[in-house]
Formats: structure tokens, C-alpha cells, sequence
């Protein structure tokens, strides 16, 4: 009973919060309502006992969300007072898509005659997911670690505008910036 | 708390998730779109995974789930970044010459 | 020992235990800074309860402009999520909340305070203020990863989340002992998330424009941060309530007003770091020796098991 109530607000909250991300006339507000969509979501992952996974989306959203407000003030040029916009391109078939969408998302959930639950959860899900990870689906993480350390390199390779050689100067040791010299 | 109700909610978000990630201008709006399509995405994957088959399997999805999630925004900003600096622009309808 | 969780009905008093110890460690600092300006003591004892009537009388003063729901939630946002840092701390035999993933928990509450201080820097519509939030956001970026590695720690040597079993595994040794490398990383991200000491650069910013019952807020805000981080820390590295002859919670309590008291007293003995002079050594000195730490912990974990 309490578990459905709770989980009702959240929903709200998260749904409510995240039309508010398309609806409200500020970046920071933007971006941190999606953040409040993120952690009612993160909160209801607790409601069915996922436990870690529910506390890291909150943790990584959260920070995410964080940044993302610097990118998007930094791009948009807003300052902090409010001012109308409306950045929108296709706004009649685009939500025309989007109730289509959730029509049929909807429909398929409602009449899918899903079948009923196998198994159970382990006593201990942390220690289960601990030990999927590292031993049966260890190839998933595997191929995890080298994708992240792709992107890391990947997205510096293209945000960075200068290299090391600019800062530190042709020999590394950063003796141009020591010696008083402006980087190039 | 049914399945029904998990996969209803989930839908809403991924759909107005799908709206602003079709209808925005901006780069950074247009990834905000993707996002909340990525957080239905996360809520259905539990709802599945609770009430049909509460597996670790079904958590270690998740995790690529959230995984794919960091690696959209990295690449995101770095390319939102790179097209700032390169055309002084954030917006989608001037960056379409790229898919020529 | 097993921890047990109590009711819902003993939060109020948890709190009011948290802002009784965050009151302390500022009664300390007052009279340290007494102290250093040649006063008597007793003036600087009386500081927190000197400040808090003065602010509560204090007219709210308001910005032009000002994004005043997102500011209001930043300045709240301080003092909630030390109130839930705490709640999984185990108060000797007792806790609040007994989650299996208390350490993670704890990492997920550090970054809500990313946002609050930005926001408190964002809401008033001020150059100084919103400079200082994103300052903030620079230095959180230099001390998460280090404090995130320097928190896997003891989990791998206690092999759970749950601050509970981290509390059990040091029953014979505490951990300061083997990992202190990153008992000395997670002080520094105290200091970081609570905006104080060498890294309380931004804070200044984010006051700037706060008055009355909000500056009251993020200054009890840091205070409790500052708390909760230390009661964590006592748990994560300092044994929890391990101790001879005194109750568990009593040892608890001992270590963790030890620990805020030396983190308070550093404040006046150590520089503060700009954000951007902090970058470079938490990136290419913190980072790489927590990451070693974790590995010698790993191995002895190995190799004992």
C-alpha cells in the first residue's frame, strides 16, 4: 500500500519534471528538472530492491546534470534571468510522433499478456550483480572498460582545442610557461 | 505497483523524451531529449526485470544501460563542443551539411 | 555486533545529534578565531548561538532578477544531504537507514551538494555568486574521482557496501592503518564538499548575496557537511565504534568530535588553493596514488583470503 503510493508521486514527479524540461523558459531549470526526473526514477529503482543501481543513477545523474548546466548556459548565452524561448523546429509532428509513440508503448504494455515471474531475486542482489559481473557477464564489462576509455580519449581528442605541446612546449617540460611566456 | 503501471509510466517518459529530441533546435536540448528517453528506458528495463525475471542478468543490462547512457553525453558534449568553436552554433538545422 | 535499524520516530533525534555536534565544531572554530584576533575565548565560544539570533533576525534581502525556487533549493540543499549522509552511518548498535549500499550512498549524497552549491551560486543572479558555483563545479571535479577510489578502499577490504560489515571488519585493526592514503584523500574531499579550509575557495561567492535565514542555512549547511563527513570517516577508516570500556556509540562520538576538530583547527593553519591550482595535483598525484592504494589493498585482501 505505502510502496504504491510512493511510487505513484514519484512517477508523477518524474514524468511532470521531465515535460517540464521542454517547457520551461530557463536552462538551469531545464536542466536540473531533468535531474529531478533522474532521481525519481533512481528512487522508485529502490521501490524494487535495486539498491545500487538506483543510488548510482542518482549519483551519475546528478553530476551529469551538473555539467550539463555549464554546457548549456555556456552555449546558449543565457544569462540567469528568465527570458522566453521557444527553439523549436517540427513542433506539430513531433509531438504527433511522440503520442504515437506512447500510444503503442502504452497499448503494448496494457495487452501483452506477460507472463508470470521466474525465479527469484538472491538474498543479497549487490553480491549477485558483483558476481555476474566478474564472473559469468565478465565479457560485458570487458567490452565496457575499453568503449569508456575510448570515449574519454575520443572526446578530448575532439573538445580539446589545443594540445599538450601547446602548453607545456616542444620539449614537455613546460619550461616556456616557467620562463614567463604567455602558451601559445 | 503492477508491470502495467512501471511500463506506463515508462512510456510516457521515453515519449516525451522522443518529442523533445525531435522537435529541439539545440544541441544540448536535443541530448536532454535522449536522456529522458534513456531514463524510460532504465524504468522499464527494472519493471521487466522485477516482475518477469529478477535475475543478476537483468541488472548487469542496467548497468550497459547506464553505461551507453555516459558514453551518449561524453561524445555529445565533445561534439557539441567541436561545432561550437568550428561555426559559433549549437543548432541542429545549421550543422545539416554534415550529413551530406 | 549487529546493527539494527530503528524507527522512523528517532530521525528528528539523529538530526537534532548532528546539528548539536555541527553547532560544537562551530562554537571551536569561533574561538579559534578569538583566539588568533587576541579575545577572550568565551566571546568565540558563544558564536554560533551569537550568529544564528542575528540571522534569524536578519531581513531577507533579495537579488534583481533572482531565480529565486532553484536558489531556495540550493541553499536547502547543503544541510539535507548531510542529514542523509548521516542516516546510514551506524550510531553504534543503531542506524537510521541500513542500506546494503550505505558507502554508495554516501558517495551519491557528496554530489547532490554539486548541485546545491551551484544552484545557491546561480539563484541570485549575482557575477560573484554564480563565479563561485562554477569554481565549486571545478574543484568537485578535482576531488571526486580520488574520493570515489579512496571510499572503494575499505569496501574491498570489508568485501560489502553496507557500513554496518565495514564497521565489523575493523574489529581488530582499524583501517587508517593499511589504507591511509586514502583515509588522507577522503579528509581532503571533506573539506572539498564542505566548501572549508584549502578548499573553501567558492565559498565566499556563494554567501555573497545570502542573508538571514538563507545564509544561516549554508552556513549550517557546511558545518553539518563537515559533521557528517567526519562521522563517516570515523566509520569508513577510524573503526566506528570500536574502543575499549565506552559504548560503542560513545566511541563513535569521541572519534568523530576528534576528527571535526582537527579538520576545524586546519583551517587557519593551511593556505586556501585556488580551484584551478587544484586541478593539476588532485589529477596527477591524488589520483594515481589512491589508484595504487587500492591495489595494495586489493592484494591483501587476496592474498589473506
Amino acid at each position: 500500500m505505502l510502496t504504491g503510493i510512493v511510487f505513484w508521486v514519484l512517477a508523477v514527479i518524474a514524468v511532470a519534471t521531465g515535460v517540464a524540461v521542454f517547457r520551461v523558459d530557463s536552462m538551469a531549470r531545464a536542466t536540473y528538472a531533468l535531474a529531478a526526473s533522474f532521481i525519481a526514477v533512481g528512487l522508485v529503482l529502490l521501490l524494487v530492491d535495486l539498491e545500487f543501481l538506483g543510488v548510482i543513477t542518482v549519483l551519475m545523474m546528478t553530476m551529469e546534470m551538473a555539467v550539463m548546466g555549464i554546457y548549456m548556459i555556456m552555449f546558449m548565452g543565457m544569462n540567469p534571468a528568465l527570458m522566453p524561448m521557444d527553439m523549436v523546429h517540427g513542433k506539430r509532428p513531433a509531438l504527433a510522433v511522440a503520442i504515437g509513440t506512447f500510444v503503442v508503448l502504452a497499448a503494448g504494455a496494457l495487452l501483452i499478456p506477460w507472463p508470470t515471474r521466474r525465479g527469484a531475486p538472491a538474498a543479497d542482489l549487490v553480491t549477485s550483480l558483483g558476481e555476474a559481473v566478474m564472473e559469468s557477464k565478465m565479457l560485458v564489462m570487458m567490452t565496457v572498460s575499453p568503449v569508456l576509455f575510448a570515449t574519454i580519449v575520443a572526446a578530448l581528442v575532439l573538445a580539446l582545442p589545443k594540445g599538450r605541446y601547446d602548453r607545456l612546449g616542444d620539449d614537455l617540460r613546460g619550461t616556456d610557461m616557467r620562463a614567463g611566456k604567455a602558451p601559445r | 505497483m503492477t508491470l502495467q503501471t512501471m511500463l506506463l509510466v515508462a512510456a510516457a517518459l521515453f515519449s516525451v523524451g522522443l518529442y523533445g529530441a525531435i522537435s529541439q533546435q539545440v544541441v544540448v536540448m536535443v541530448m536532454m531529449g535522449l536522456e529522458l528517453m534513456l531514463n524510460g528506458v532504465i524504468l522499464a528495463a527494472a519493471a521487466f526485470w522485477w516482475f518477469l525475471s529478477p535475475t543478476p542478468d537483468g541488472q548487469v543490462l542496467l548497468l550497459v544501460v547506464i553505461t551507453a547512457m555516459t558514453v551518449e553525453m561524453a561524445m555529445g558534449f565533445a561534439v557539441a563542443t567541436l561545432l561550437h568553436r568550428s561555426r559559433q552554433s549549437d543548432m541542429t538545422d545549421m550543422a545539416t551539411d554534415l550529413s551530406r | 555486533m549487529t546493527v539494527t535499524e530503528v524507527s522512523v520516530g528517532w530521525v528528528p533525534m539523529a538530526a537534532a545529534l548532528l546539528l548539536v555536534v555541527a553547532a560544537a565544531a562551530a562554537s571551536l572554530d569561533g574561538a579559534l578565531a578569538a583566539r588568533s584576533a587576541g579575545q577572550p575565548l568565551g566571546g568565540g565560544l558563544l558564536t554560533p548561538v551569537a550568529e544564528t539570533t542575528r540571522l534569524f533576525r536578519q531581513r531577507r534581502r533579495t537579488t534583481a532578477a533572482a531565480d529565486l525556487p532553484l536558489q531556495r533549493i540550493g541553499g536547502a540543499g547543503l544541510l539535507t544531504a548531510a542529514l542523509l549522509m548521516v542516516a546510514v552511518v551506524p550510531f553504534g548498535r543503531w542506524t537510521v537507514a541500513d542500506l546494503t549500499v550505505g558507502i554508495v550512498w554516501f558517495n551519491a549524497m557528496d554530489v547532490l551538494v554539486w548541485a546545491a552549491v551551484w544552484l545557491a551560486g546561480w539563484g541570485p543572479n549575482s557575477a560573484h555568486a554564480l563565479v563561485a558555483g562554477y569554481r565549486f563545479l571545478a574543484q568537485a571535479l578535482s576531488y571526486e574521482l580520488p574520493l570515489m577510489f579512496a571510499l572503494t578502499a575499505p569496501a574491498v577490504a570489508a568485501g560489502s557496501l553496507r557500513l554496518g560489515d565495514v564497521v565489523a571488519a575493523q574489529s581488530g585493526l582499524w583501517f587508517v592503518v593499511w589504507m591511509p592514503v586514502a583515509f588522507g584523500v577522503f579528509c581532503v574531499a571533506v573539506a572539498g564538499f564542505s566548501v572549508w579550509g584549502p578548499l573553501g575557495a567558492p565559498a565566499s561567492g556563494v554567501f555573497t548575496e545570502a542573508s538571514g535565514v538563507d545564509r544561516w542555512l549554508l552556513s549550517t549547511g557546511r558545518y553539518a557537511l563537515l559533521t557528517a563527513g567526519a562521522a563517516f570517516g570515523t566509520t569508513a577508516f577510524l573503526g566506528g565504534g570500536h574502543g575499549p570500556l565506552l559504548p560503542a556509540w560513545l566511541w563513535l562520538l569521541v572519534k568523530t568530535a576528534g576528527l571535526l576538530a582537527v579538520l576545524v583547527a586546519l583551517r587557519r593553519r593551511l593556505p586556501v588553493v585556488a580551484p584551478e591550482r587544484f586541478a593539476a595535483p588532485a589529477w596527477l598525484v591524488a589520483l594515481p596514488l589512491v589508484l595504487l592504494q587500492l591495489l595494495f589493498v586489493s592484494v591483501v585482501v587476496v592474498v589473506q583470503a
